[in-house]
């Protein structure tokens, strides 16, 4: 099992995007979602990448989704594992996969969400095998 | 309009050093111009266009580095692409000669993150605050070599590509590096070597990635009847493309291919010129998935077939089918301001001059290429390259 944690940094939030940490904090994983093409995109914006509408709201995700692609970063204290995960709604993100040995993972491997703390003890989204 | 045959590289220089404590990034700019207009018979004020990366240029795009050097100007870009800048630069500066905006382009790079301690792989780089992504990425620990990693996570999940197929490219680029005596890795190493290096981000191992040096290097890029006027074997420009490749907002995220799959779609269509004609490839290699998925981007193996292809030697100059980075590439030889694309034009020139180590010169090298991807496979980046023709 993995033992010590890492410290999320806080990058600012850029002017729009707060509803995205706030939704953190609160235990919600937040996507853009664009109303002309009815679909979420990932990272959150204030204009879609696919049509460039600006008609774009946000929705919660239900926080499940499938390991794309992982590495594991070996020189790093502690050692943490980076992935894409695909959810459940389309669009996939960049992510940790936490509270799991990272020998475990696995391409193609189904997890969710779960919060971590960041150096500010706000919350950032995060997955873990589900 | 195309301009195939509007452009010839008559000049090219690369820095010898691999560490420059003592010498300024401005001065490494400067060392690396002059050379590059010496080895074209040229004298400063003969440059009246100057490309550079603002990324790897001290001071406000080009502006203090022309001020440096006293350039005289006509047309000034500083399009910044990370490390497939200056093959970009290079189809830049055809299109500006091409329409007369100058008639003498100078294309530099330099940098020196092994003097200031830079950690460029392992390291999750800071960006702007204004970087629309960094809020989103930057937290989980994106360094350069577990970005990379994950594109050959997924590409071995998907096609079936070993540790031991990237380790040949790496492989590759030692046995030309040890005829290289600048080269930081010259020594020759085995599939074991590399597969038996300590893991640095799965699957990719130490000697997977590339060495992180200082340096620098520079090109001359001029019209027809200027190259023709000078002494130096002729390099001409036949072929260019660039593309850009992101995430769509997630949509169908692909880590298993590049940019490359466009931008050198576009420069084939332009040069007119069929894989097998390509005597010499000079590729990227950043990493040796890299090297593997830009072969197949390109197009000179099917997709998926990349680790297949690069094995057995098939990259060794003298061995292989395709012979590549011979001057030992950013894996042996250098990888200066963390950036390779200007080294990928320089040996590239050097091999369809002639002027290629006499153990690794490809015969009859009358067609090259010479590719990149600037940025990281991993998230967003722009593939560029450059075909050229030795007349």
């Amino acid at each position: 099992m993995a033992g010590e944690e890492r410290i999320y940094p806080v990058v600012p939030a850029t002017p729009g995007s707060e509803p995205y940490w706030e939704g953190a904090n609160a235990g919600k994983l937040m996507l853009s979602h664009c109303k002309p093409c009815n679909k979420a995109f990932y990272y959150p914006r204030g204009a879609c990448p696919m049509c460039l509408s600006t008609d774009v709201e946000w929705r919660e995700a239900k926080g499940t989704g499938t390991i794309y692609t992982y590495s594991v970063m070996r020189p790093a204290k502690p050692v943490y594992v980076i992935a894409y995960v695909t959810l459940d709604e389309g669009p996939s993100m960049m992510t940790n996969i936490v509270d799991c040995d990272p020998a475990s993972v696995k391409i193609g491997q189904k997890v969710k969400v779960v919060f971590k703390p960041r150096e500010d003890g706000s919350k950032i989204a995060c997955f873990t095998p589900a | 309009m195309s301009t195939k045959g509007k452009a010839y590289i008559v000049g090219a220089y690369e820095h010898p050093t691999r560490k420059a404590p003592d010498t300024s990034l401005a001065q490494l700019h400067a060392e690396v111009a002059k050379g590059a207009i010496e080895d074209a018979g040229l004298t400063k004020d003969d440059i009246d266009g100057y490309f550079c990366a603002a990324g790897d240029t001290p001071g406000l795009g080009g502006n203090s580095l022309a001020d440096y050097m006293g350039l005289r100007l006509k047309h000034i870009d500083a399009t910044d692409t990370g490390g497939s800048s200056y093959l970009l630069h290079v189809g830049h500066a055809a299109q500006a000669i091409a329409a007369g905006k100058c008639n003498i382009a100078l294309v530099t790079l330099a940098g020196r993150p092994r003097s200031e301690g830079v950690q460029t792989g392992t390291n999750p780089r800071m960006g702007n605050s204004n970087q629309p992504d960094l809020q989103f990425e930057f937290p989980y620990g994106p360094a350069t070599a577990n970005m990379y990693a994950m594109c050959a996570m997924r590409h071995m999940h998907q096609y079936g590509t070993t540790s031991e197929q990237l380790a040949w490219v790496k492989v590759a680029a030692s046995h030309h590096a040890q005829y290289n005596p600048h080269a930081m890795l010259p020594k020759v190493v085995t599939v074991e070597d590399v597969v038996n290096s300590p893991m640095v981000a799965d699957p990719l191992h130490r000697l997977d990635c590339c060495v992180i040096s200082d340096g620098g290097g520079a090109l001359i890029v001029t019209k027809p009847e200027i190259a023709k006027s000078l002494k130096r074997p002729l390099v001409k420009v036949i072929g260019t493309g660039e593309a850009v490749k992101h995430q769509m907002g997630g949509q169908n995220l692909d880590l298993t291919f590049s940019a490359g799959r466009w931008s050198g779609k576009r420069a084939f269509e332009e040069a007119g010129v069929k894989h097998k004609d390509v005597k010499y490839a000079s590729i990227y290699d950043s990493f040796t998935i890299t090297v593997v998925m830009q072969l197949e981007d390109l197009g000179f193996c099917e997709v998926g077939q990349g680790g297949k292809f690069v094995s057995d030697g098939n990259l060794i100059s003298g061995v292989g089918k395709l012979p590549f980075n011979t001057d030992g590439g950013g894996l042996c030889n250098n990888h200066p301001g963390n950036r390779g694309g200007m080294t990928k034009v320089i040996e590239a020139v050097r091999q369809l001059r002639g002027e290629a180590h006499p153990k690794v010169q490809v015969a009859n090298c009358d067609i090259a290429l010479a590719h990149g991807t600037g940025g990281s496979l991993g998230t967003r980046h722009v593939g560029a390259t450059v075909i050229m023709e030795r007349e």
